[in-house]
């Protein structure tokens, strides 16, 4: 693909180079005249009802402008259900529940104030797991659930503490079970994890004097804040403008409306004043929606060749107190079911339940990662009973591009990508079939792993974007395009794009990282790997409009037809004749005859994308078309067991992916970034709970992050480059896809080098010794006399 | 209390309270807003500056306590305007993605290349451990910090 294009699959250099040489903006770097500071208050309790909050101390303290609790602001805010009050109304619904709001002039006196914040509570009881939290005798968290304002596509059950029950049907799953040789029942979990993105949240807000709402804040999506902005808050778009500044990482969890209500709120009650909050570490593992803890069970089937024929199963997300993009994301578990696999008869229900913990939201994988973590296990120990070699077993039952029905009931489309064809180069790459060499050290035992996935972007049928593009007079071209950049790079892919279709140097294409709701186009959001693939697609078409109206000048000026002018290297040409060219500045602005009459004025294109074919589903089968493309990946890793420690170490880990890719040096920074995440959340990361549902981590100290000490000894990122239809030159997302792999991988690694499974995340050394304790005690016994021997 | 600071070769004199960090003071009296907060207890490493040739996590120290010190931020690192080769390695081998961590890493690969020009890999992890990154996987900021070394022993950019 390479040779082909001069800027498209080539490791064009990123130009947001202001975050490497200084001046790079965060909205935690805003500062607004006049600023106030905002200091949440939070409760000591993970359910109770709030009997008095006394707020008269702290407004005797001098530079506290005002104090606001849940009373305040009768708002519900959510993105798919509206759950979420701006801050606690009658209950706290988990420990660490802003309750009250000390705004001041300086961050110093606002938290001397919020100290002084006296409340009382009546503790109600408190549901602090899945389990608890389905239990018939369990108390309802949200009492009012079945009032809720909430998307049609979710289904809360009132009277219990289901947010959303999901159903995916297809042939039948029960009579099916009559017809296989082998069958593996399994239940997987993880606790919570966090997104622990590097920019804790930020966001600033003022109001205009004409009334229109300003807000700057740390968000992936300007669209979709401004959006739920306008409908939580009944306020007219038209009146709402959000500011996206560099935003320090997101990974889902800055996915939709964060924290902006508050400040806007503030604002609103203090005469518009502009007012800020920014979260410390701990109050954003608090007040910023986590990952979600999962519990998965699953029931698998297959013949005694090895084909998959049944799968039914029960995945359950923890909500936590707020179940934001959750509710969505258990659709997404749900409708994608298994791993990219076809199998005839599926049965899945899925459920988002609360519970009195951290509110929970999207990370990076939507759901498929828990699919992942859960389902790449289950194939293993599938193809263990049937004595089939795992890879085999996977290309055996492998999705068919074109043939394959997927779990929602429809032919998988023939452009779908290569699923076989990752699962078959990533098990080359790791070696699969070749065994590790030996560790120096005979209490360090290696053992090789792969898992296989697949996803789309999981976002409603009309979904949009659009794009602008402007020639300028010298011939540069500005690009205006509403996704957010958070680190994917998503800007340089889309200039790559610009100068390969105007034949100019990259260098004079300007897409400004930088953006406002009231002048860039719209785009939905900036989540689900779908910004390459749609505001490509919208650009190609706002390139096709420029490039219509620059030939349509040329051709006047030349007096040949329209379709006798082409563009290439940065100039209009008759077809065929090299030295009748116009130059584009010399367009830009419309052509100037040599008499001075002049045409047609300046150049703007523009273009809009909306997928075609993706569907509502069937709320009773899940049939349906939900996703405008699916990419597919395998990973492979190999693994250290230090039995001593009980620490694993990933010495080697490889990731394929069939998608085309538009900027190498990205795609390999999205690769590398997904595995060390993959890493951290197969085997360090995890949020605590204590008894009474306090956070017992809420920091960098002991929620441990990969460091450069995790990383794999090698690393390798491969594409096979399959086309995409409709697709910018074919190319479809990956950054979700690279962090998929790594947790059942690493699994399955654990186990083929020392024959012990842990089906619960993170597998820390607590976790593995118990499970060796369980299931291979003889190791220890043997680990003993090596060491003695030592 | 009047501190007097070197902050990227320039003179600053600043009135600061007692407990406050020289995070807060550079980032918010002195404007320089590439220092930035990750954790405020040292866990994380954001806020690394250069103070005295040390690499010095900025939330850990009071301002007063660097009172009369030499301080390098990533704006210091650039001379008329031009980046420095450590800079200039980290956009050529993409050595990093949403940015916020990044200065930290600039300033720790200048360290690396003032004071261990020669150092093994091991040893280029070693003082990047300090840092922690969300989003690059850390094998394209060793890159970096690998071509800027190259850069530096053979004398100039490529």
């Amino acid at each position: 693909m390479s040779s082909e294009f001069r800027y498209v699959g080539q490791p064009v250099k990123r130009f947001d180079v202001d975050k490497v040489y200084g001046g790079a903006l965060f909205a935690s770097d805003i500062e607004l005249p006049g600023m106030l500071w905002i200091k949440l208050v939070s409760a000591p309790y993970s359910h109770a009802r709030i009997k008095r909050i006394d707020c008269s101390e702290a407004l005797k303290i001098p530079g506290v402008v005002a104090v606001f609790t849940g009373e305040d602001f009768p708002y519900k805010v959510g993105i798919y259900a509206a759950d979420r009050d701006v801050l606690a109304r009658g209950k706290v619904l988990y420990y660490g529940h802003p309750i009250a709001a000390v705004v001041a002039e300086s961050l110093d006196i606002a938290e001397k104030a919020a100290e002084t914040i006296d409340a009382e509570f009546e503790p109600l009881p408190a549901v602090l797991s899945i389990e608890e939290a389905l239990s018939p005798r369990a108390p309802v968290i949200h009492e009012r659930l079945g009032e809720y304002r909430r998307a049609s596509f979710i289904n809360p059950v009132p009277g219990t503490n289901i947010a959303n029950r999901v159903k995916l049907r297809k042939g039948d799953a029960q009579k099916a079970m009559e017809d296989v040789d082998v069958v593996v029942e399994e239940t997987y979990r993880s606790d919570p994890q966090s997104h622990a993105y590097m920019e804790t949240w930020a966001g600033a807000a003022t109001i205009r004097s004409d009334g229109t709402v300003e807000v700057w804040s740390s968000h992936q999506s300007p669209f979709a804040v401004r959006n739920l902005l306008a409908m939580s808050l009944g306020l007219p778009v038209s009146k709402i403008v959000v500011h996206h500044l560099y935003t320090g990482g997101g990974f889902g969890g800055k996915a939709g409306l964060l924290l902006e209500h508050i400040p806007v709120l503030i604002s609103m009650k203090l005469g518009g004043r502009p007012v800020f909050l920014q979260l410390n570490r701990e109050e954003n593992f608090y007040y910023m929606a986590q990952k979600p803890g999962f519990l998965f069970k699953m029931k698998t089937g297959a013949t005694k060749d090895g084909k998959l024929v049944f799968h039914i199963g029960e995945y359950y997300l923890d909500a936590g107190a707020y179940a934001d993009y959750t509710v969505n994301v258990i659709r997404s578990s749900t409708f994608m079911a298994t791993g990219p696999y076809e199998i005839p008869h599926i049965h899945v229900d899925g459920y988002a339940v609360y519970t009195n913990k951290v509110p929970t939201t999207a990370f990076r994988g939507f759901g498929i990662l828990e699919l992942t973590a859960s389902f790449e296990q289950q194939m293993d120990i599938l193809a263990e009973k049937l004595g089939i070699d795992p890879i085999e077993f996977r290309l055996k039952n492998a999705l068919k591009p074109g043939v394959s029905i997927t779990p929602t009931q429809e032919v998988l489309a023939e452009d779908a990508g290569d699923p076989a064809g990752v699962i078959r180069r990533a098990a080359e790459l790791i070696g699969y079939h070749i065994p590790p060499q030996r560790s120096e050290e005979p209490w360090k035992v290696r053992g090789k792993g792969i898992a296989a996935a697949w996803k789309g972007p999981v976002q409603p049928p009309n979904a949009a974007s659009s794009a602008i593009v402007k020639l300028n007079e010298d011939g540069s071209v500005d690009v205006l395009v509403g996704t957010g950049e958070f680190g994917q790079g998503t800007i340089i892919a889309l200039a790559q794009i610009v100068a390969e279709e105007l034949g100019i140097p990259v260098e004079k294409v300007r897409i400004s990282p930088y953006r406002s709701t009231d002048l860039v186009p719209y785009t939905w959001q900036t989540v689900g790997s779908r910004g390459l693939y749609s505001d490509g697609q919208a650009l190609i078409r706002a390139l096709q409009d420029l490039k219509d109206q620059i030939k349509e000048v040329a051709a006047r000026a030349f007096n040949v037809f329209k379709d006798e002018v082409e563009i290439r290297d940065g100039k209009a040409c008759v077809v065929g004749k090299h030295s009748e060219c116009i130059p584009l500045e010399r367009l830009a602005l419309g052509y100037t005859f040599p008499s001075g009459e002049t045409i047609h004025g300046p150049i703007i294109g523009r273009g809009s994308h909306v997928p075609s074919g993706t569907t509502y589903l069937d709320p009773e089968t899940g049939k349906g078309n939900p996703k405008p493309f699916v990419t597919f990946v395998a990973g492979g890793v190999e693994v250290e067991v230090d039995l001593v420690t009980m620490q694993v170490r990933v010495l080697k880990a490889v990731l394929v992916t069939d998608a085309r890719i538009i900027n190498p040096g990205l795609a390999e920074g999205q690769a590398y970034g997904g595995i060390l995440m993959g890493i951290g959340l197969a085997l360090k990361e995890a949020i605590g709970f204590d008894e009474i549902g306090a956070l017992r981590n809420p920091s960098f100290l002991e929620y441990r992050l990969p460091r450069v000490e995790d990383m794999p000894v090698e690393m390798i990122f491969e594409s096979l480059n399959v086309p995409q239809r409709n697709a910018p030159y074919g190319a479809k997302g990956i950054g979700e896809l690279t962090a998929l792999p790594w947790q059942a991988a690493i699994a399955n690694a654990i186990y083929r080098a020392i024959g012990v499974r842990v089906k619960e995340y993170p597998i820390t050394p607590e976790r593995l010794l118990k499970a060796v304790k369980e299931q291979r005690p003889d190791i220890l016994t043997e680990l003993r006399k090596i060491m003695v021997g030592v | 209390m009047r501190i007097s600071l070197t902050v990227n070769g320039v003179k600053r004199v600043v009135d600061v309270k007692p407990n406050e960090r020289l995070l807060d003071v550079l980032r918010y009296r002195l404007g320089i807003k590439s220092v930035r907060a990750g954790c405020l207890v040292g866990d994380c490493g954001i806020c690394t500056v250069i103070v005295d040739g040390k690499l010095v996590k900025s939330c850990l120290v009071l301002a007063a306590e660097a009172n009369g010190s030499n301080i390098v931020t990533v704006e210091g690192l650039s001379t008329n305007m031009r980046p420095s080769p450590v800079q200039r390695a980290f956009v050529e081998s993409f050595g990093y993605q949403c940015g916020y961590c990044t200065p930290a890493f600039v300033l720790t690969a200048h360290w690396i290349t003032e004071n261990m020009v020669n150092a093994s890999d091991e040893e280029i992890a070693r003082v990047l451990n300090s840092v922690v990154c969300r989003c690059t996987g850390y094998k394209q900021i060793v890159d970096s910090v690998k071509l800027a070394l190259k850069w530096r022993r053979e004398g100039g950019e490529r």
